[in-house]
Formats: C-alpha cells, sequence, structure tokens
C-alpha cells in the first residue's frame, strides 16, 4: 500500500520569534500549536496524534500535559534535528492506518536565550560510542568539518564554493521579514569571518536563535474542509549512516539512500522538483545533501551551487526562507524546512515566492554528518 | 576554598565490552577486533559480529602504522580541557589493518597535517587506567 497522497500538511506556522527570552519552551510550543491549528481551521480538541522531539527521553508526556492533550498517537522520535521530518512520514503512516486522525508535530527552544553553544560546545557522554570521539574533542561543527575537508580532498571542491551557499542563503533572507540576518554578504565576507574548525568558517555555520514552529496533518479527505489548500505528501523516506564497523565513507551520507526512495515513493523525477528545503547546519551539508539526492553528480555539488541555480530565480531554488544560515536555527531545524515547503506550495511568499511551485522537496538532516546521522526525504505537492 | 584545578578532557565511558581494548591501550598495546567466524575487522570494539552475530572474537594486534583519511582543526571548543588545547587536530586516521578511528593528530603545526599523510601511534596516558591513541606524522 502506498502513502501517497493519502495524508495532507493542512496547517504550518513558524513562530516569528528569533529571540523569546521572556518565553518557555512550551510555552514556544503552544503558541505555534495556536497558530498551525488557526491556520488548518481545526481546534486543539481535533488533536489525537502528537509529535515533539528535543523535549528529552519522555519529555512529550510532559508536553501533553502542558497542553492537556490525551493523544490515540505518539511519536516523540529522536534522530536530531530531522526528526521533525520523520514526524511527517510516520504520522502519514499512521493517519493512514487509522491509528490518529489529526496529528500536531510541536517543535519549540529557547537555545539562544539559554546561551547554549551547540556547534562548538563539546558534546558526547551518552552513547557508548562516543567513548571513542569524546576524548579527541569532536565539535558538532568539527564533525562536519571532516566531510567538507574530505569533500575538498576528494573533488577539489574549494571554500569559495561552499561560500556560494551561505551567500545564497543571505539573500533569501533579505526577503524574510522574520529572518534574524538579512544584510548581503559576499563570498569574501564569508572566507575573511574567522575558522571555527576548518575547513569552515564562522559564516559556514548556521546561527543559534530561539524559535518554534507546528505543523498539523490529516487525511486527504478530512484536509478537504481545512482553512487552506492541503499540502498532499507525496513520498517520503528516512535512513541512517554511521562508522559501521571502521569503514565508512564519509561522502556517502543518508541522503543517498533516503532521497532516491521517497522520490520513487512519490512517483516524481528529480525535475519534477521545484523548490528544495534543505537542512543547512552548515554550507557543506546542503552540498552533499544536492549531490546526494543526485540533482548532481558526487563531485559537481560546488559547481551546482556556484551559478546561481539554487537562489531565488535559479532552476532550483534552495531554501527559499534563508535557512538556518540566516533565518533561524534553534537547534533541531527540521520543521521549518516542512514549514517552508508548505508556504511555497500555498503561494504564500509573496517576494520569496517560486512561481508556480508545484513539488518541494524537503530533506532533513540530524545528528554529526562525520560520526553517525539521520536523513529524512519529503516529497510533498500540490494536493 | 576551590582551589584552581587543571581542566581536563572527558575520559572514556569504559564499558564491558569496551574493557580489553582500553586495558590493551594502558598496556601501550593497540588492537582492532576481528570475527573469529567470518573475519570481518571492526572498530570500535564491541562483543558481537555485525556482519554475522557470532561473538567469536579473534584481537589483531596493529603495527601503529595509518594514514590520515580526513582531518580539521578546531579553532573553537569551548569545553573544558580542550578550549585550553586550541587549536589541535580532530582527525579519522585509517589504521594499515583497515578499520578507521578518531583521533588527534600532535607532534606537528596543526596546518601541516594532510590527508593520506602516513602517521604513527602516540599513546597519550590520560590516568593510570586510560590511555589515548593518538598519531603524529611517520
Amino acid at each position: 500500500m502506498s502513502l501517497r497522497g493519502r495524508v495532507a500538511l493542512v496547517g504550518a506556522f513558524e513562530h516569528p520569534r528569533r529571540h523569546a527570552p521572556d518565553r518557555t519552551q512550551y510555552q514556544l510550543m503552544a503558541e505555534s500549536a495556536r497558530g498551525a491549528l488557526e491556520d488548518a481551521g481545526l481546534g486543539i480538541r481535533d488533536v489525537d496524534g502528537l509529535c515533539t522531539s528535543g523535549v528529552g527521553p519522555i519529555g512529550i508526556l510532559s508536553l501533553a500535559q502542558h497542553l492537556d492533550l490525551r493523544p490515540d498517537w505518539l511519536d516523540s522520535q529522536a534522530i536530531g534535528g530531522s526528526s521533525f521530518v520523520s514526524h511527517c512520514l510516520h504520522a502519514a503512516a499512521a493517519i493512514s492506518a487509522g491509528l490518529c486522525t489529526v496529528a500536531l508535530v510541536l517543535y519549540g527552544s529557547t537555545a539562544a536565550s539559554d546561551r547554549f553553544a551547540i556547534g562548538t560546545g563539546g558534546h558526547g557522554g551518552g552513547d557508548p560510542a562516543d567513548q571513542f570521539e569524546a576524548p579527541f574533542g569532536p565539535t558538532i561543527v568539527g564533525s562536519y568539518a571532516l566531510v567538507a575537508q574530505r569533500h575538498m580532498h576528494e573533488y577539489g571542491t574549494t571554500s569559495a564554493q561552499l561560500a556560494e551557499i551561505a551567500v545564497t542563503m543571505r539573500r533569501h533572507a533579505g526577503r524574510n521579514p522574520d529572518a534574524k540576518y538579512r544584510e548581503p554578504i559576499t563570498v569574501d565576507d564569508v572566507l575573511a569571518s574567522r575558522v571555527i574548525s576548518s575547513p569552515l568558517h564562522l559564516l559556514d555555520c548556521c546561527m543559534i536563535s530561539d524559535g518554534g514552529g507546528a505543523l498539523v496533518l490529516t487525511s486527504a479527505e478530512r484536509a478537504r474542509d481545512c482553512r487552506k489548500p492541503p499540502v498532499a505528501i507525496l513520498g517520503a523516506a528516512e535512513a541512517v549512516r554511521h562508522q559501521g564497523v571502521g569503514r565508512h565513507d564519509l561522502l556517502d551520507v543518508a541522503a543517498r539512500q533516503s532521497g532516491p526512495l521517497a522520490l520513487a515513493r512519490a512517483g516524481a523525477r528529480h525535475d519534477d522538483v521545484d523548490v528544495c528545503l534543505l537542512y543547512d547546519s552548515y554550507t557543506i551539508t546542503v552540498l552533499v545533501t544536492l549531490e546526494a539526492l543526485g540533482f548532481c553528480a558526487p563531485g559537481d555539488g560546488g559547481a551546482f551551487v556556484s551559478d546561481g541555480r539554487i537562489a531565488l530565480g535559479g532552476a532550483l531554488p534552495v531554501n527559499t526562507d534563508g535557512g538556518g544560515l540566516s533565518s533561524n536555527h534553534p537547534g533541531m531545524r527540521g520543521i521549518f524546512l516542512v514549514i517552508e515547503a508548505v508556504r511555497q506550495l500555498r503561494g504564500e511568499r509573496g517576494a520569496a515566492q517560486v512561481a508556480d511551485a508545484e513539488v518541494a522537496l524537503v530533506h532533513g538532516t540530524g545528528g554529526m554528518l562525520g560520526q553517525r546521522h539521520s536523513g529524512v526525504t519529503l516529497v510533498l505537492g500540490k494536493a | 576554598m576551590s582551589e584552581a584545578k587543571p581542566q581536563r578532557k572527558p575520559l572514556p565511558r569504559i564499558d564491558e565490552e569496551s574493557r580489553p581494548w582500553w586495558e590493551a591501550l594502558a598496556r601501550r598495546e593497540l588492537y582492532v577486533q576481528a570475527c573469529g567466524s567470518c573475519g570481518t575487522r571492526r572498530l570500535p570494539p564491541r562483543a558481537l559480529c555485525p556482519a554475522c552475530l557470532s561473538s567469536a572474537v579473534r584481537w589483531l594486534r596493529c603495527s601503529g602504522r595509518g594514514v590520515v583519511y580526513a582531518h580539521t582543526v578546531t579553532f573553537q571548543n569551548q569545553a573544558p580541557g580542550f578550549r585550553e588545547a586550541l587549536p589541535y587536530v580532530l582527525a579519522i586516521v585509517e589504521l594499515e589493518e583497515g578499520p578507521r578511528l578518531m583521533t588527534n593528530v600532535v607532534g606537528c603545526d596543526p596546518r601541516a597535517v594532510r590527508t593520506g599523510m602516513p602517521v604513527e601511534v602516540v599513546f597519550e596516558d590520560v590516568t593510570p587506567e586510560v590511555t589515548l591513541a593518538t598519531f603524529r606524522p611517520a
């Protein structure tokens, strides 16, 4: 049985705040829930499925209490920033199987107000694998930097090519009034910013902001009664990559598995895709994701991003909201990829609208690209 | 009342599956595991072979030689122990025996590290129980 077109995204809301020291994490979630349910024309009592991540191992129980929800179906997926993209896949399956009828996906974070140094604060210490890594000081930036360095070594990719991605995201943010950083930057600005973990500069790295977001999903039938045109889930897939027995190719990222599978499930081809929303934790993430999804050949990513192709007005606009590099990044950005895809397919983006956008591809990356990571691809279309 | 203590990098959380490996490092010996059934070599160490799920393990003593597979010079890390050590080289080294491991390349200018550079193990004693396998240009 295919999931194609059976479930739709009917509500999407991105919390406009980038700095919210006066808000709690759950408050950002509740305000986002209100926004997305209003957007859908549904009420909180319609919700019988709940998804969240980034709230601790059993935090979804506290969130259910906070909203006084007693859902029939729950998913607190924990595979990093891609978790919210994964929620959409899982909710589509759950709704198709009749496990719930209206699923609410929630995210909130006060990472910036908490002064949480996500990328450079050191990490590890939790999982068995960390004992073989943490003593050597792998930051999250460092983990992605290893992939960037290896890509440069194998293919001659340059820092200037990676910088093109940051410059493009910033240009897109200039058209997004909610974006945190809107002043244009140049390739030289990126290259002149300090190196955090070579070859990645400060401006190759996403920001840390506060934020929140929410999505509402329901069956295609019920979606017809919602307030706005539904956005159909055409295909979806998820994958993981890791060191395995110690022979992993750093450039074989999870998107290489999830991308083709999601497109096949959607019955879509690459040239059907009008807009891409790709997790841009770092510039390198976008480049290797484009290659792994099959939009260009391995090694061609540097050239692919350098001639305006991924900018608004180009053949394949990427991250039309400015992404995590320039709009917002509260630690786990996957939900904002889906929110922007929904807004694009509804034609709501004004100055940042991709003309006649009918098919959007979302890809979330979670975890540490150079160590262990997840990848989740969604193909969405006008219903 | 608190004296300024030198900040220490995190110690590995040694567990039942990894203890023989860490004990060998404390003796300044580096090993990879090889499945006693199908021969698949593996790092990090673990009790069962992921290829065939056999519990039979052979420990293969490494030469200590390898090459740099990927590397990054870390200029920013707020974590105690590392912020005092900046800049340092985080690397993945491919051992002569096959498996790769995360490590630091030491004993040279961080900017001199190159992919494919031959390296050799340096045993760095951290505590009486913990010795790390770092690498330097060979």
